[in-house]
């Protein structure tokens, strides 16, 4: 086979957020976005606590999990330390260390032009990318649709998301 | 290496940017525009060609964000008129580098 012949390439992804902490959701968003950018088709699917994303009273004040997370010290650059330097674990438990971590975090972002999850959802709508919430888990959170930003496209069971996701090229990613 | 586009020899990279802006006319960015699938070129797209110019000789960094927010394009709007990759697309039509971002 020719090499060029066999680098099909991508159409669509769909990307499954099941997480709802900050450093959780953002990958997706930034992936889903980028896709759009590039021509690709691109659907988000948030369940579980990714949903967290979507409700509206909650979606702005996504927090950077400290707690349990032994890669803390790649964060140390923006105190002006280095990388290299430990983190304890359990230091993220202290109070206000998440809160902390968080405000940094999203300054950082946002010298870099990546905007906050509101304004970022409305993004990706506007530029045709979907955005679904699964409805086992709005069950689950006992969550209405007008819990969710308006930029939802739907509440899909898990059928109506491989449905969503159906044709060659399509490629499903699980966050 | 060199490319004639409308009649023009420009210096262009592997992707077929232009690697000089200056060497950039309007009638290159028809033909281009026409080789990826744009246009004919209108208003909106000139608007957009004129300020990713503006943008890139004042060495901002450009992203789909900041386009949404510049008052000259909305973010749909961009995604109509250069569809398949907007500011990809709208780069190479104005002449200017692939943009670096991810955003």
């Amino acid at each position: 086979m020719n090499p060029s012949e066999d680098k099909q390439p991508v159409k669509k992804v769909c990307i499954i957020v099941s997480r709802g902490s900050l450093d959780g959701v953002y990958p997706a968003l930034i992936m889903a976005n980028g896709a759009r950018m590039e021509g690709i088709d691109a659907s988000l699917f948030f369940t579980f606590f990714g949903l967290n994303a979507l409700v509206q009273k909650t979606l702005d004040h996504l927090k950077v999990a400290t707690v349990g997370n032994p890669a803390m010290n790649m964060a140390m650059p923006m105190l002006g330390m280095p990388m290299t330097m430990p983190f304890p674990t359990w230091m993220g438990a202290l109070p206000g260390i998440s809160a902390f971590a968080t405000g940094l975090m999203n300054k950082k972002m946002e010298e870099l032009d990546i905007p906050p999850v509101g304004e970022f959802l409305e993004l990706i709508s506007d530029s045709g990318g979907k955005i679904f919430a699964c409805k086992l888990a709005m069950d689950m959170f006992k969550l209405k649709p007008e819990d969710l930003s308006d930029r939802v496209d739907g509440v899909l069971t898990v059928g109506q998301f491989y449905e969503e996701s159906a044709g060659a090229g399509t490629h499903i990613l699980f966050t | 290496m060199n490319k004639e586009i409308a009649g023009t020899t420009v210096e262009v990279n592997e992707e077929g940017y232009l690697t000089d802006m200056s060497q950039w006319n309007e009638a290159i960015a028809a033909a281009i525009a026409a080789e990826e699938g744009v246009g004919p070129l209108g208003d909106g797209h000139w608007k957009v060609i004129r300020y990713l110019r503006e943008q890139q000789a004042k060495g901002a960094a450009l992203t789909i964000r900041s386009m949404g927010k510049s008052g000259i394009v909305t973010t749909k709007e961009l995604y109509d008129l250069f569809p398949g990759g907007p500011l990809k697309k709208s780069s190479k039509i104005a002449g200017i580098p692939k943009p670096v971002g991810c955003i």
